[in-house]
């Protein structure tokens, strides 16, 4: 296959190189030898996503070479890209060095080791920017004393770069070279170039540090950790960019987690913990917010005493914070503390918090907390939740917004599931069926919602005796709207009623609604109609059949022929 | 007297990193650029010529439904991006939507299809009776330009500059009151970096007149006010750029002071030198060049129709003292240049202090012809070959001007005419 057929193109081909991509992808179907060519120029075309595609197919292939045709064949292929003269072959060649290493001889591995050298002090950052972001997978497949004596060469002098952009990918690096170096190479080889990186001039390097400060933190181990991070740390937190103390409070509780067991409480408490203190009045929001989503995870790191008196109070402070999603952040993450001190604690600055956030002028605040809802009450208890949340809950089912009114009737079912159908039947069935009477008719229709919601986890009882004569009765509704939702409903609820109701009751309402004035309320009831003949088949394969009106049967199959 | 074509007036005027291919933008919304012939051997004492390369229908025009206003199809601006293979990039930006052209080559075609016939009609699959494989054949030389990328919907106000960064990876697109870093290639998103927009639009008192990244440092740029004043700032110092590292601004003259001060004194166009030490920015009556670590004065002012000043009640009546003029640097930063009103343009050289005033129009330059120097009097006697201020010609306006990177080479856009003017080789 040339490569010329591979490029395809007819004499007025304007849309060019996206249409390569899917025959990089069937050469990587492929997998033949002969495929190389063809490859190695859709390694050097300018469009991203075909060369990392091409990039990606050749380093597949290289799995399959033996090391013979890896001298032979393959890296030259890579020599040839490394020495190429646009900057999109060099980048190329920066992804092909370390598959290709490993089973080739000493004197090929010298020439690979020097082309990577070459790369990293390119012209272009385009190259150095490729280079460095290969740099660790590279260093994974070299021997250790080519660690030493090359990658730490390269990796000091990228991370030393004048292109901010070239700096930030050598940070990513940092993490793979210590892992694969002894501990007491760190010391001297990586953590000057770490402790550069995370006083960079440019924010966003130190972002990258604050961003990979987990890995970071692993790589390095116990000692230095102490001695150096936990410094770089507190110097994130306090950091003059927004953006950087953001990242760096989003890995508190990785960090914390992750710290020597023996002095664990105590550097949290004297290092860390007055840092955390000052972000919960940060002035960015989204700071702010990123330190609620992870600052309850504390409490089980630091026990109980120090829950209460410490971070208690941090807690209370973001519950009643301006910006909504602090609160949300916090209140998602309530069941850290729950094991450790218990909810009660919080309970009455919770109340306020869910209130406030319940009536946001923002529905997608609401509806955030909507979501909550059921975690909350699982956590709170039957009781608490009636005497103070139940209210709410309802309130949401006549919200001006559909999404929220749905949102709410979802809310309900999992809250039957949870609280069980008796609870169901006390508390929120008779106020759902109340609103079967309100004047607006959207809350008439909420009505039907719910019951369709609801009535698999309420049973046949209730759904027979309680909710059926509602739905019943709305039949007769003024607005269409509600009628052609009362089919809907019976539809619904059909498989939950008992066949005598479905017989005797709700066979008569349909069949009036099917000869209802509005075209939507008949289609609905035909809908509904063909539907609980099903189930009356379902019931028919019963143990003790009922008795089947013979005239009802001649009617549905009359209704079938109309539609066929 | 004709009246120029509106669609033809040349709104921008831009040579690429090598100098070969120069890059003209209309009102109409076409592109077209030229590129420099190599010197024949026969007449080896002349350099080549700029030859039409290509011409393409960069941007449309549209509406806005929302406001209902027209989006006009005027480019704006053009800047090229460093070349990274055979072929070549530009951005080119009308009042909202950047876009990036690919123009390449095509000498090959593929022949000898087993479906299509050479004019491409379907064959029919019956009759075909044996198999052939494609062959490349030459062709004549095609060349195509292709969008890219079409990067939208992030300015609410009219689009003024881009500039390319040195990271070969990002760009800056400015309006009247924000900043935007585009990733060349990311277009559903770009961020926001300078935002001077107040919260009560009646305290607005200024606005973004032009932007440009630094030549060589990734970090650094620049923005001009209609104040006169010009804003650094370091994009590493935070993510937000409104606070500006260093602010260039030279105290007014009181003795000057009039009516037209501030209108006067807004900077129509600020760029780099080569060099990356200075920055020249263009106010209406004059060209400045700043050092960079000197923020109170500029160290160079030169005055291009300083004559106009006792004439800025009627050129305030008839708008044109809201005229746009760009300036330019040569490739040493040795020189700069201007334009002005009757198709004249000024350069001035930095080392000799000695400027010169130049005319492009078909009456006064014959090809291979040299420019003779022209002057305007001032006094009340005029000299002979001088014109008067009262008769210079404010409808035929240089607002665009390009220096050739390397060679002394210059591209001045009179309206709807383009001139290439060259150094004479000795």
């Amino acid at each position: 296959m040339k490569a010329a057929a591979a490029e395809g193109g007819g004499p007025c081909r304007a849309d060019g190189d996206d249409s390569l991509y899917p025959i990089a992808v069937l050469i990587d179907e492929l997998r033949n030898e002969d495929v190389q060519p063809p490859l190695e120029s859709l390694a050097t075309v300018e469009e991203t996503v075909v060369r990392d595609k091409a990039v990606e197919s050749l380093r597949k292939i290289s799995q399959e070479h033996s090391p013979v045709d890896l001298e032979v064949h393959f890296e030259p292929l890579v020599k040839r890209l490394a020495s190429g003269d646009w900057f999109t072959s060099r980048t190329s060649a920066c992804g092909l060095f370390s598959v290709c290493y490993p089973r080739v001889s000493s004197t090929v591995k010298a020439e690979i080791r020097q082309h990577f050298r070459t790369l990293c002090s390119d012209d272009t950052p385009m190259v150095r920017r490729a280079a460095a972001s290969k740099l660790g997978e590279f260093a994974k497949v070299l021997e250790l004393d080519y660690i030493k004596s090359d990658i730490i060469s390269l990796f000091t002098a990228l991370a030393s770069d004048e292109q901010d952009s070239v700096r930030l990918l050598a940070v990513e690096a940092c993490v793979s070279i210590a892992t694969l170096l002894p501990q007491e190479d760190l010391e001297t080889l990586v953590m000057p170039t770490l402790r550069q990186a995370a006083e960079d001039k440019s924010w966003r390097v130190r972002y990258m540090v604050a961003d990979k400060f987990s890995e970071l933190q692993k790589a390095v181990g116990p000692e230095i950790t102490k001695n150096d991070l936990v410094p770089a740390f507190q110097n994130l937190l306090k950091d003059c960019e927004a953006e950087v103390r953001a990242a760096a409070a989003n890995k508190v509780k990785e960090f914390c987690e992750n710290l020597p067991e023996d002095n664990r409480e105590q550097i949290i408490m004297t290092h860390i913990l007055p840092c955390v203190k000052e972000l919960v009045s940060d002035t960015n929001q989204h700071v702010k917010s990123a330190l609620a989503s992870v600052i309850m995870g504390l409490s089980t790191i630091l026990g109980k005493d120090n829950t209460i008196e410490h971070l208690l109070p941090l807690f209370l402070a973001q519950l009643k914070d301006e910006c909504p999603e602090v609160r949300l952040n916090i209140i998602s993450n309530l069941d850290c503390v729950n094991e450790v001190i218990g909810i009660r604690q919080l309970s009455q600055s919770l109340l306020p918090a869910i209130v406030e956030l319940a009536e946001d002028a923002k529905w997608r605040v609401r509806l955030a907390i909507i979501e909550y809802m059921p975690l909350l009450a699982g956590q709170l208890g039957v009781e608490f939740f009636d005497e103070k949340l139940n209210t709410l809950c309802m309130a949401w089912l006549i919200d001006h917004v559909y999404a929220i009114r749905e949102a709410a009737t979802c809310n309900l079912m999992k809250l039957v599931e949870k609280f069980g159908a008796e609870w169901a039947q006390n508390t929120i069935v008779p106020k759902v069926l109340g609103m079967a009477n309100d004047p607006n008719y959207l809350h008439r229709m909420t009505t039907l919602f719910c019951i369709n919601a609801l009535s698999e986890a309420c049973g046949q009882d209730i759904t027979t005796k309680q909710m059926l004569p509602v739905v019943l009765k709305m039949s007769n509704d003024q607005v269409a709207n509600v009628r052609f939702n009362v089919a809907k409903s019976l539809q619904k609820i059909g498989p939950v009623l008992d066949s005598n109701a479905l017989q005797a009751e709700v066979k008569p309402v349909l069949e009036k609604l099917a000869t209802d004035t509005d075209m939507d309320v008949k289609y609905f009831a035909q809908e509904a109609i063909s539907a609980t003949r099903a189930v009356f088949a379902l019931h028919a394969a019963a143990p003790s059949p009922p008795v089947l009106d013979a005239n009802f049967e001649k009617q549905m199959e009359q209704q079938a022929v109309c539609f066929h | 007297m004709c009246v120029p074509f509106s669609a033809d007036i040349i709104s921008t005027v831009e040579f690429n990193y090598s100098g070969d291919l120069l890059a003209t933008g209309d009102k109409g919304g076409r592109v077209v650029i030229f590129q420099h012939e190599q010197e024949s051997k026969n007449r080896p004492h002349l350099r080549g010529e700029y030859n039409v390369y290509s011409t393409f229908q960069s941007h449309e025009p549209e509406f806005d439904y929302l406001k209902s206003l027209e989006i006009e199809e005027k480019i704006n601006k053009i800047r090229w991006l460093p070349q990274q293979n055979a072929a070549h990039f530009l951005l080119s930006t009308n009042d909202k939507t950047i876009k990036l052209w690919k123009i390449s080559e095509r000498d090959k075609r593929a022949e000898g299809y087993n479906l299509k016939d050479e004019d491409g009609r379907l064959r029919d699959p019956f009759r075909i009776t044996s198999l052939r494989v494609p062959v490349l054949m030459p062709m004549d030389l095609m060349v195509e330009a292709s969008p890219r990328r079409i990067f939208a919907n992030a300015h609410t106000y009219h689009i003024n500059s881009i500039s390319v960064n040195s990271d070969h990876e990002t760009y800056l697109s400015a309006d009247d009151l924000r900043i935007n870093l585009w990733h060349l290639e990311i277009t559903d998103r770009s961020f926001n970096i300078v935002d001077i927009k107040p919260a009560n639009m009646e305290e607005l008192t200024e606005v973004i007149t032009a932007a440009e990244c630094h030549p060589h440092q990734c970090n650094v740029f620049v923005y001009s006010s209609s104040k006169g004043t010009i804003r650094l700032c370091d994009m590493r110092a935070a993510a937000l750029c409104d606070r500006h590292s260093k602010f260039f601004e030279e105290p007014e003259d009181p003795s000057s002071r009039s009516f037209f001060s501030e209108i006067i004194s807004s900077i129509s166009d600020v760029k780099f030198s080569h060099s990356g030490r200075y920055m020249m920015t263009r106010d209406y009556l004059s060209v400045k060049v700043w050092d960079l670590n000197m923020e109170n004065r500029p160290v160079e002012t030169y005055q291009v129709h300083e004559y106009l000043r006792s004439k800025l009640c009627s050129l305030y009546e008839n708008d044109c003292i809201f005229d746009k003029f760009e300036c330019c640097w040569n490739g040493s930063d040795s020189a700069i240049m201007t334009g002005s009103y009757n198709n004249f343009f000024r350069m001035f050289d930095r080392n000799t202090r000695r400027d010169i005033t130049l005319e492009a129009s078909r009456e006064s330059s014959k090809p291979r012809a040299t420019l003779k120097p022209r002057k305007v009097s001032t006094g009340g006697k005029r000299k002979k070959d001088e014109i008067s201020v009262d008769s210079l010609d404010f409808n035929k306006k240089i607002l665009h001007t390009a220096w050739h990177p390397k060679d002394n080479v210059i591209a001045v856009a009179a309206t709807n005419n383009l001139y290439i003017f060259q150094d004479k080789i000795n």
